[in-house]
């Protein structure tokens, strides 16, 4: 059985006139410890599909249908306090700007204790005891004596390792990562991906994993699903979407990123990229 | 290239086109204009005058003669409020504009010869904004001889400073922009490149900020009226008008109202207009803050 | 912490009033003709000892730094139209009615203010919303100088609930408290709505929403500390204008406060007095404004410490 399975998920936003539909009939499954990855150029609707399944959309005025079904419970339609207590507690999620996701106003070790107050009823103290630990599990160097500081004593490296450390410590069922490593420089890249890939395992969380960049997903995920102006064109399995991509589409992206290019073929530009969909301008 | 940027006129005719959709800026607008035109024409078709007394006609209410009645002396109360409205438009337009033109130039200067001058000319205007003003204002008055003129100076200028901060932040931004740089490239004059090219630019903000500078001044003029320390008697002005009201108001509330909702009013038009003008020339920001 | 007040207090608390009192004092002594000139004309050698009297045949700086010498000791110099009466004296009488007052408004104001604004931004353009923005237009355009007459008439005069007159029953405190405050409660509801959903537009509140948050633990523990710092830096500008517009509103309910003082001494041209009380109200809004910062400081922690840094550079 799996753990999500989503079903025929579309999302619109109302315009002035007519609607925009950011989503447009995604379905997936992914089982309990699977890694799934989601590809798309920027404004494929990639943020929307999996902010809506956490109830991060507001609707309205988005309109939202379909199914999710998470560990037998229905994700769009449950009441706030259920979707409450699945957030941060069986899915955690973290964000593409690590600069602006902390709390500037609160210490790094309460803003990672935070969900364990919420979900476990711990007390401060042995809530900040846990985020500690969990600081330093995620590499953050002298975790004990750091835990105090502000947000903005961090560099962006290290707070997207604080989001990382405050997702992680309910041991969630799902990990929802929107492009952690994108606003990241590529050294720092690496590091955060592997301390994903390394958590996954140890914990054996399942993790939809999104990204722009086909190299970063292939490399994290086992399954890859491939979004273009809001419909999954094409899934399965990372190896062989890579090996035989069926989509054309799926096929230029591979094609113009040099890191699975094959040598010795020219580097190619997507017509798409270049000259964006008129359906798009909100 | 006349002195504006590339897209400055469109950005006008948008703003202009938003204005007028919105109707409580027009409504604002229509009775701000509407108080002002009757304040000015008013007194001079009016039969009465403000200081000509009917010692047999005192506090008399409402009637054909006397469309709201007259004042302790037995003045008309009317004609007595539209004079009283001429000042505090006066004191508002000349204080504002001696603000205006102090602060635009301060902040502009500031903001666009940048660096030390900046910081600090920034640091005195710091200084000054933590001095209690109206007691500033109090102050003049008490030394010099009581007058509406020194009144229009004295609050125009104590209320430059945060003209002076907007234009100052504006100017900076625009420095930095192409066309102001061509400016230089072509070999205009600092001062020329600062009052005819970059402070157009910032006109759209100093329009809002004076629609929202005028119903201060107008405040603080009505303020010191109140107290005895503006205009003089006979001479109304909306403040003295409502300080006389308050001494009658168990007998002869209208007397109190009457100027009271003169100057409420014409609060209500200036804030809507300046909400609405804010909010056309800035669409992004009216969205969430309004 | 105690770094950043010293630095505050040093670099910015200081020069202010130096510059205010200066300013002032130039002011008062530059001003065309002497300050017992008015009603009748004195002969030439009476006025010659009155000035002797009262120190005005000193060189300009001698007589600022005597004053100012004297301020610093709390005597603020002899009224010039109540002979054998002190300016301290004629203040220190009335003040604290005013500061009564200010007090009392500022709390209204802040307590009114917040709630108004934090229910407005909870479901922007709602009922609540509308209603606590119609009220704040209301407050903002309806000036002290209105409303309180107004208040007067309804709830003394007509209704008869609340006494319109003095400054001795708690109940004489409602109407002018609210007259005074309604307008900063206007301009804090404004802010305070502003600030709020500003704030609950940020990355943060995201984060907050997807760990489990209710709404109301996000308003609270998360939007709130930024919501409000637009409220906190504007109650120095606040606590100043409630000091002077408390003088209209001490006329309205004959509350014996300095406004009087102020008034009459401005009519009699009596410059020490009104020196006084520029120096005084500098003072107080010196103060309030080093509170301001020490309470942006604590909400903020990066205020806090560029400051501190900035402090040990400078200090
Ligand atoms: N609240 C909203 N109202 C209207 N349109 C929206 C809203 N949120 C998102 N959109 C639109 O939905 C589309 C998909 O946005 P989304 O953020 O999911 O893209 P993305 O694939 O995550 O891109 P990126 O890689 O840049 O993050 C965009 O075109 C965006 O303009
Ligand atoms: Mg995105």
């Amino acid at each position: 059985m799996s753990l999500l399975s989503v079903e025929k998920l579309s999302v619109n936003f109302p315009l002035r006139r007519g609607a925009f539909t950011a989503v447009d009939s995604v379905s997936f499954d992914l089982a309990a410890g699977e890694t799934l990855g989601i590809v798309g150029e920027s404004g494929s609707g990639k943020s929307v599909c999996v902010s809506s399944l956490m109830g991060l959309v507001p609707s309205p005025p988005a309109n939202i249908s379909g199914r999710a079904v998470f560990k037998g419970a229905s994700l769009l339609d449950a009441p706030g306090e259920t979707l409450r207590r699945i957030r941060g507690k069986e899915i955690s999620m973290i964000f593409q700007d690590p600069m602006t996701s902390l709390n500037p106003y609160h210490r790094v070790v309460d803003q990672i204790a935070e969900p364990l107050r919420i979900h476990e009823g711990l007390t401060r103290k042995q809530a900040r005891l846990r985020a500690v630990e969990a600081m330093a599990s995620v590499g953050i160097p002298d975790a004990e004596s750091r835990s105090r500081a502000w947000p903005h004593e961090f560099s962006g490296g290290m707070r997207q390792r604080v989001m990382i450390a405050m997702a992680m410590i309910t041991r969630p069922a799902l990990l929802i990562a929107d492009e952690p490593t994108t606003a990241l420089d590529v050294t720092v890249q690496r590091q955060i991906l592997d301390l994903i890939k390394t958590l996954q395992r140890e914990h054996g969380t399942a993790v939809l994993f999104i990204s722009h960049d086909l190299a970063v997903v292939a490399d994290v995920c086992e399954h890859l699903a491939v979004m273009r102006r809001g419909v999954m064109v094409e899934q399965g399995r990372s190896a062989e979407i890579l090996r035989a991509p069926a989509h054309p589409y799926t096929r230029g992206l591979l094609s113009c990123h040099p890191a699975l290019h094959e040598p010795g073929e020219p580097l190619r530009v997507m017509p798409e990229l270049l000259d964006p969909p008129a359906s798009e301008a909100p | 290239m006349k002195g504006r940027g590339p897209e400055s006129f469109s950005l006008r005719r948008d703003a202009w086109n938003r204005l007028i959709r919105n109707r409580m800026a027009v409504a604002g607008l229509l009775l701000l204009l509407l108080m002002a035109g009757a304040c000015v024409i008013g007194p001079w078709i009016s039969p009465y005058t403000y200081y000509e007394q009917d010692l047999f006609n005192t506090n008399a209410p409402p009637d054909r003669a006397h469309w709201l009645g007259t004042d302790e002396l037995g003045r008309d109360l009317l004609t007595r409020i539209l004079v009283g409205g001429r000042i505090s438009f006066a004191v508002a337009l000349a204080a504002t504009l001696v603000s205006l033109v102090i602060g635009v130039t301060y902040g502009g200067i500031s903001g666009y010869v940048g660096g030390k001058t900046d910081a600090v000319m920034m640091r005195i205007v710091d200084v000054l904004y933590a001095l209690p003003f109206t007691l500033f204002v109090i102050l003049l008055i008490t030394l010099f001889e009581r007058n509406i003129l020194l009144l229009f100076v004295a609050i125009g200028a104590v209320e430059w400073l945060t003209m002076a901060r907007i234009v100052r932040g504006q100017v900076m931004g625009l420095r930095r922009q192409e066309f102001i740089e061509a400016c230089q490239v072509l070999g205009y004059s600092q001062a020329r490149t600062l009052f005819k090219h970059v402070l157009p630019n910032v006109l759209g903000t100093i329009l809002v900020y004076v629609t929202l500078t005028i119903p201060g001044v107008m405040l603080l003029e009505a303020f010191l009226s109140f107290l005895g320390l503006g205009v003089q008697p006979p001479m109304s002005s909306w403040g003295s008008l409502i300080k006389e009201g308050v001494a009658l108001m168990e007998d002869a509330p209208g007397q109190m109202l009457a100027p009271s909702i003169a100057l409420s009013l014409t609060l209500f038009a200036l804030n809507f207009l300046g909400d609405g003008l804010r909010d056309a020339l800035d669409p992004r920001r009216s969205e969430g803050a309004k | 912490m105690i770094r950043f007040l010293f630095h505050r207090l040093v670099f910015q608390a200081l020069p202010t009033l130096f510059v205010l009192a200066a300013l002032s004092f130039l002011l008062v002594r530059l001003a065309p003709g002497s300050p017992f000139a008015s009603e009748r004309e004195l002969p030439p050698q009476t006025l010659e000892a009155l000035n002797r009297a009262y120190g005005l045949d000193q060189p300009m700086p001698v007589q600022f730094f005597r004053y100012i010498g004297g301020v610093l000791r709390g005597d603020f110099g002899p009224s010039l139209r109540m002979p054998g009466r002190t300016v301290s004296e004629l203040i220190l009488a009335k003040l604290p009615v005013s500061l009564e007052l200010g007090f009392w408004s500022l709390l209204y104001a802040i307590f009114v203010g917040l709630t108004l604004g934090i229910l407005a931004a909870v479901k922007p353009n709602g009922f609540g919303d509308y209603s606590a923005m119609t009220l704040a237009l209301l407050g903002i355009c309806i000036p002290a100088m209105v409303m309180g007459p107004v208040l007067a008439l309804v709830f003394g005069l007509w209704l008869d609930w609340l006494p319109v007159m003095g400054w001795h029953t708690p109940a004489d405190r409602i109407l002018p408290v609210i007259t005074l405050g309604s307008t900063y409660a206007s301009y804090i509801a404004r802010l305070a709505r502003g600030g709020m959903l500003e704030e609950l537009t940020r990355d943060y509140i995201r984060t907050a929403r997807s760990k489990g948050l209710t709404e109301a633990g996000i308003l609270v523990k998360n939007a709130l500390r930024g919501g409000v710092q637009p409220v906190v830096s504007f109650l120095g500008p606040a606590a100043a204008g409630l000091l002077t517009g408390a003088f209209v509103v001490e006329q309205i309910f004959f509350i014996p406060g300095l406004g009087e003082t102020i008034v009459n001494a401005a009519l009699n041209r009596d410059q020490f007095v009104i020196l006084g009380c520029v120096l005084l109200f500098g003072a107080f809004m010196v103060f309030f404004n080093t509170l301001v910062d020490v309470g942006l400081a604590l909400l903020n922690p990066k205020i806090r410490m560029t400051a501190g840094r900035k402090a040990k550079h400078e200090g």
